[in-house]
């Protein structure tokens, strides 16, 4: 462990190669974890299987790379259809759970994400998949090493871009964006209002479903997908949000190229197999670092 | 008028209710009686299901568990499963580290070649299960202080992380066999035997923390954590030590937890972190699943839901082979979408008398009574 | 006759809104005091930052002449010192005489106290207070189930059961049927009298707090604006314009 610190002091250059790669890993996560905002600001539900979102998005990739087509035009398909799951999950399921406490929509949820792990377990067994995007690798020199990137990061990088400006776009222009987020203000002004609260929840647990395929397609093809991978990236959408606050679209994007960047530097720092405990370990800093702040209010994290 | 009814009234209750609150009533006694006679029938009739069985007097101890926090102190954990693995680890590494070196026998090269005589394996696993049972309770203090300033959600996600982390954690350490896990000391005698004698402990545990809990909600403690339950911050502002009672309980779950992880490694024989001590996903959610299906917040609930959820298992392993998880999963997300209140939770609704809950009296005189 | 609660320049502010600015108030041991005040004029507040709820911005608060600003909610309870809601909060899931048992006061509970049963006299005790707010045929019911008004009386007795030395209450008489008023002011005064609990009221019902305390403090915009014998305050035209002024 002292080894890998000593060497990111006398190679300055992997500073950059972490960097980089951490950044273009946490592009995605504010993907992801603006989708978890959306939902549990418009319509206070937990959703502990956006990961499983995640990474049903990513198996749209791998299957239609599979087929011989690029993994890259599965991102409309996907797109469509996880809006399509999650209009159908919300009619079937969140739908009676928005107005019970929250404990019950987190349950409820989990429940999901375990149904989803174990039915693409079946469907594509428990192997470690990559969509091959077959894109080039390239490497330049900086600070006295070389630092490669893959050509699909920089391009997944773009595309994030491109989806947050759209979602964002849709939200300040659109019709129903604006009801989205007059009805994340208040639910029973906007109900009185005249707007149609119910087509508002099932749309935004929908675009949540929609945001994280997209988020899922990209990862099948810079990173790696697994059937039980998605807790993990549950969890990532938790820490972001947490440390974030669910108003702030900035704030969430800073968190989640923060994490992205953490992530890196702790599976280096630490050894590839720790990657997984520096995420969950963030989450209990965040949380630890919530309660020291509204403890100089008096007052507990809820 | 009102004064003379309420004399009345008075009289009644002094006679009715002459100590403080009894700890069991008719009803438990019929209940325990028939899980007694099942627990001990059970073996004898279907030898072949010894270890089913076992394990599911280790499922109602979970939901037991679960349900003091859940149920009884309104604090959601997603984590309890934490304490299992930490007493399935506290009690092998006890059992084997009393007689030899615990690196070298865990050693992925060549795990288990020590040989215990049945008097170590014996003391071993006597003391192996003290130390799970206190050093889980120890755990939970500690993690306690981390986590109580947390409500709601954040209680949740908080304590699923600590449950994960740790299943990470123990896979990165190579003096307790890392990922790949270690053999427990292995049982001198036949294998009936073994079942035998793990089948009476787990029967033990279940019905130990049964009548401990049952005894428990008849102090103080019991209202306090209810209290703590209904609203938290009128509990701090009458006083009452909340922090005190939300580590006493969670050290109470974590402690039996503590013992039932060590039952369940040295029946499995096999401990690794990942599927073994520290299933988040599968024994981490039955607790919840199975406290929410039988009723939380009552002493029956969880036991009756822990029995029914794992009939449900079984019968999904034999009718859904191949989709059994999946169904499984499904069977939960009905139970939390469309069966909140859980069975005992749902007659408490329907019979209230059963559970010696009075009602509103519809009668016009009760108004006047009241003023 | 001294001051149980002194309240010393103390002021709080949320964000821009600046709730209580530079307040001073005596609550003197035995007496009735009471605070009244328009609609969000800091009242709430004030209780909030005595009973330890939140920090203060400045200012200090004793209690017998212990500095207790920087205490914790449950530590000011323990001293003696309690508070209703004025959205008035019970155990909605147990029922009145498990809400009764459970406020027991906690000043001198030992780690072994928590897993004691209750003995005979507390149930009594319960009882019998039950009975002196009104409540006593309700006994057994789920708690949640009362009315707003049963449910006020409720948290009164709770609060009488913890034995404390001062009540801070939150508009005890809002949401109470007009007819049984008289009633409660009647309670209220018995237990200053024969409890002997020093109270400190917030009440909107002019007729309630002219009739009861020993000594007013009005409160307008966050600011002390008058204080002294319930006649004076009445007739103090600042107090008149502050609430005609409000509405
Ligand atoms: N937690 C809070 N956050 C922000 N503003 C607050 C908070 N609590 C109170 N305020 C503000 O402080 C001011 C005083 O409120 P407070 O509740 O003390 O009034 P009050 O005198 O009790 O009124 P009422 O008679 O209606 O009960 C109000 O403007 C209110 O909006
Ligand atoms: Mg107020």
């Amino acid at each position: 462990m002292l080894d890998n610190l000593n060497l990111l002091v006398i190679a300055p250059f992997l500073n950059v190669q972490l960097l980089l790669d951490g950044l273009f890993i946490g592009a995605i996560f504010a993907l992801a974890a603006y989708g978890l905002a959306l939902v549990w600001g418009v319509m206070n539900v937990k959703n502990l299987c956006q990961g499983e979102f995640v990474i049903m998005g990513g198996y749209f990739a791998w299957y239609i790379g599979d087929m011989g087509i690029h993994p890259m035009f599965a991102m409309p398909v996907a797109i469509v259809g996880m809006f399509a799951f999650g209009w159908a999950t919300y009619k079937i399921m969140i739908a009676r759970v928005v107005e019970k406490d929250m404990f019950t929509s987190l349950l409820a949820t989990f429940g999901l994400a375990i149904v989803i792990q174990q039915g693409l377990n079946l469907a594509f067994g428990p192997e470690v998949q990559v969509a091959d995007s077959g894109f080039p690798t390239r490497s330049f020199d900086l600070l006295g090493g070389s630092i490669t990137v893959a050509e699909i990061k920089f391009y997944s990088f773009l595309i994030c871009c491109f989806l947050a400006t759209a979602v964002v776009a849709f939200m300040k222009l659109s019709r129903m964006g604006q009801a989205i987020r007059a009805t994340a203000q208040d639910v029973r002004a906007a109900k009185v209002m005249g707007i149609d609260t119910e087509q508002v929840f099932a749309f935004t647990y929908a675009l949540n479903a929609a945001i994280c395929a997209a988020a899922g397609v990209l990862i099948s093809m810079i990173w790696v997908i697994q059937p039980f991978y998605g807790i993990t990236h549950s969890i990532r959408s938790f820490v972001i949000v947490t440390a974030a606050g669910f108003g702030n679209l900035a704030g969430v994007i800073m968190a989640a190229l923060g994490l992205g960047v953490a992530e890196q530097y702790g599976g280096f720092v630490f050894g590839a197999e720790m990657q997984q405990v520096t995420v969950v370990g963030m989450l209990l800093l965040v949380l630890i670092w919530r309660q020291v702040q509204m403890s100089r209010y008096r007052q507990a994290v809820q | 008028m009102t004064s003379v009814t309420e004399e009345k009234d008075r009289e009644v209750a002094t006679t009715a209710e002459p100590t403080a609150r009894r700890v069991f009533t008719f009803n438990d006694y019929m209940m325990f009686g028939a899980i007694l006679l099942f627990g001990i029938l059970g073996p004898i009739l279907f030898p072949n299901y010894t270890f089913q069985i076992a394990v599911l007097w280790l499922m109602v101890l979970f939901a037991q568990t679960w349900d003091v926090m859940g149920g009884q102190m309104g604090y959601n954990s997603l984590g309890n499963i934490f304490f299992f693995g930490a007493g399935m680890y506290i009690c092998a590494v006890t059992q084997i580290g009393l007689f030899t070196d615990v690196g070298a026998y865990t050693s992925p090269s060549d795990p288990g070649t020590f040989n215990f005589t049945p008097d170590q394996y014996y003391i071993g696993v006597a003391v192996g299960l003290v130390f799970a049972a206190i050093g889980s309770a120890l755990l939970a203090a500690v993690l306690g202080w981390i986590v109580f300033g947390l409500r709601g959600p954040y209680f949740a996600i908080g304590t699923l992380g600590i449950a994960l982390a740790a299943g990470e954690l123990i896979g990165a350490w190579e003096w307790v066999g890392a990922g790949s896990g270690f053999p427990i000391p292995v049982y001198p005698g036949s294998g009936d035997g073994k079942s035998l004698f793990y089948y009476a402990l787990c029967f033990g545990a279940a019905i130990a923390t049964f009548l401990f809990l049952k005894w428990l909600y008849s102090t103080r403690f019991g209202l306090a954590i209810n209290a703590i339950r209904d609203d938290e911050e009128k509990a701090e502002a009458m006083g009452i030590h909340t922090m005190r009672h939300k580590t006493a309980a969670w050290m109470i779950s974590a402690f039996f937890l503590g013992i039932s992880g060590g039952l369940f490694g040295n029946m499995t024989g096999f401990i690794e972190p990942l599927e073994v001590a520290f299933p988040v996903a599968t024994f981490g959610i039955f607790m919840v699943a199975m406290a929410l299906l039988g009723g939380k917040g009552t002493i029956w609930g969880p036991v009756l839901g822990a029995i029914l959820f794992h009939i449900l298992k079984e019968a999904t392993w034999i009718y859904f082979l191949g989709w059994q998880w999946v169904a499984l999963g499904v069977i939960i997300i009905i139970n939390i979408v469309f069966f909140q209140q859980g069975i005992v939770g749902w007659l408490q609704e329907r019979y209230p008398h059963w559970f010696g809950i009075e009602v509103e009296a519809r009668s016009p005189g009760a108004k006047e009574a009241a003023e | 006759m001294s001051n149980l609660i002194e309240v010393r320049n103390v002021s709080k502010a949320f964000g821009g809104v600046v709730a209580n600015d530079s307040i001073s108030i005596d609550v003197p041991e035995g007496q009735i005091t009471g605070l009244i005040g328009p609609n969000g004029s800091g009242k709430t507040t004030l209780f909030n930052s005595i009973v330890g709820y939140h920090p203060i911005d400045s200012g200090s608060i004793r209690f017998k002449g212990e500095e207790i600003s920087n205490y914790k909610v449950q530590q000011i309870a323990r001293l003696g010192m309690l508070r209703t809601f004025q959205q008035t909060r019970i155990y909605a899931n147990m029922n009145c005489i498990d809400n009764m048992l459970i406020s027991v006061p906690h000043r001198n509970a030992t780690f072994f106290d928590m897993f004691k049963p209750y003995p005979h006299e507390l149930y009594d005790k319960a009882e019998s207070l039950l009975e002196f707010v009104g409540l006593y045929t309700k006994r057994k019911l789920p708690s949640g189930d009362l009315s707003f008004g049963q449910q006020k009386l409720l948290e009164f007795a709770m609060a009488l059961m913890n034995e404390p030395e001062v009540l801070l209450l939150d508009e005890p008489t809002a949401g109470i049927n007009p007819t049984l008023i008289n009633g409660l002011i009647d309670r209220l005064k018995r237990a200053n009298t024969e409890f002997g609990i020093t109270l400190f009221v917030i009440e909107h019902n002019m007729r309630v707090i002219m009739n009861m305390a020993d000594t007013i403090y009005c409160l307008a915009h966050g600011e002390l604006l008058a204080s002294g014998k319930p006649a004076d305050i009445q007739n103090d035209q600042r107090v008149i314009d502050a609430y005609l002024g409000a509405h």
